[in-house]
């Protein structure tokens, strides 16, 4: 006997279910609709900021990732794939390291335009937002290096 | 039993909820409310908005609500591969297929589209090794952002997209296709 048929599915009630939670689930979904919220992959870099009275940086992986691909910035800039997980500060980046391979106002902006980067919200932790690893496993990190 | 159905309905419906309402709607929050940027901030009259640069791609219903792969094999975005002088760049196009995968269908991992944005050393040989099926891979690790997770969930498409990894159903003609997980 095919395994398939050993069940006679009672369709009407799970339907009926299905639907209904469908129907709760969406309502719920709309009216908690997430207006708000950075584009996913937006990354806060707040090593050094806060301490230094500077806004957090925000990194934009959507608009560096029309222009540039992965490699460039993961291979040859030598940036790792963790938020934060590069000591960078101002002496490096003037140095021509990290973000100083490009923002070197020749290729793109220089560092005399600070607030460009500089332009999170005070005291935002050190995150990759919107992360499904930050939402299902573990918040942003709270240590900051000093 | 019953439980167990009834949550899977829930996820089912949790789901295409979700979609269906990514679908209806493709719109970016602006950066001054976007809860990342300091509304004070001076940057915001010069930074570019992220509808302005993203409503022009091919659209997809998770992350940027970008299909990136199509935005960059359809020429809509043109990414630089280096800035460097002296910089090889490597393309491959080799399928991998993953075979430990539960009851979900088997994961092929396409080098092609990898290639195409990441270098070799980004995954080789720290996150996983050159030959096929020789780095344990699970989902544990993956959603606490180790091996795939790395970048899927973070910027790559979410965790959420299943069915994008695990594509070939068990003992299909698709499967059939790989000699040796490896498929060139």
């Amino acid at each position: 006997m095919n395994p398939a048929d050993r069940y006679v599915p009672r369709r009407r009630p799970r339907t009926r279910l299905a639907v209904a939670l469908f129907a709760i689930v969406a309502a719920v979904l709309s009216a908690l609709a997430p207006d708000a919220g950075a584009e996913y992959g937006d990354v806060v870099i707040n090593n050094y900021s806060d301490g230094a009275g500077m806004r957090p940086v925000v990194f934009p992986h959507w608009f560096h990732r029309v222009r540039y691909r992965c490699k460039v910035c993961h291979a040859d800039l030598g940036f790792q794939f963790k938020a934060g997980g590069n000591q960078i500060n101002m002496v490096k980046i003037i140095d021509g390291q990290f973000c100083g391979g490009c923002h070197n106002g020749d290729i793109a902006w220089s560092v005399e335009n600070c607030n460009l980067c500089h332009s999170g919200k005070p005291g935002t932790l050190t995150q990759v937002h919107e992360s499904t690893t930050s939402q299902i496993a573990s918040p942003p990190a709270r240590v900051t290096a000093k | 039993m019953r439980v167990r159905r009834a949550l899977v309905a829930v996820l089912v419906a949790v789901a295409a909820a979700a979609s269906a309402q990514v679908a209806y709607k493709r719109a970016w929050p602006t950066l001054a409310a976007d809860g990342l940027h300091d509304p004070a901030s001076p940057a915001l009259a010069i930074l570019q908005e992220p509808s302005e640069a993203l409503s022009a791609l091919p659209p997809d219903f998770a992350g940027n609500l970008v299909n990136w792969m199509a935005s960059l094999d359809g020429g809509y975005i043109k990414p630089r591969s280096t800035v460097l002088a002296d910089t090889r760049v490597t393309l491959r196009s080799t399928d991998v297929l993953l075979k430990r995968t539960g009851e979900l269908p088997l994961v092929v991992f396409p080098h092609r589209q990898h290639t195409a944005w990441l270098d070799c050393t980004n995954c080789h040989d720290q996150l996983f090794q050159q030959k096929a099926g020789g780095t344990m891979i699970n989902m544990f690790l993956i959603l606490q952002g180790e091996k795939c997770g790395v970048c899927h969930g973070a910027v790559a498409f979410p965790l959420t997209e299943c069915a994008r990894c695990h594509s070939v159903a068990r003992g299909s003609d698709a499967e059939k296709t790989f000699r040796n997980l490896v498929r060139e």
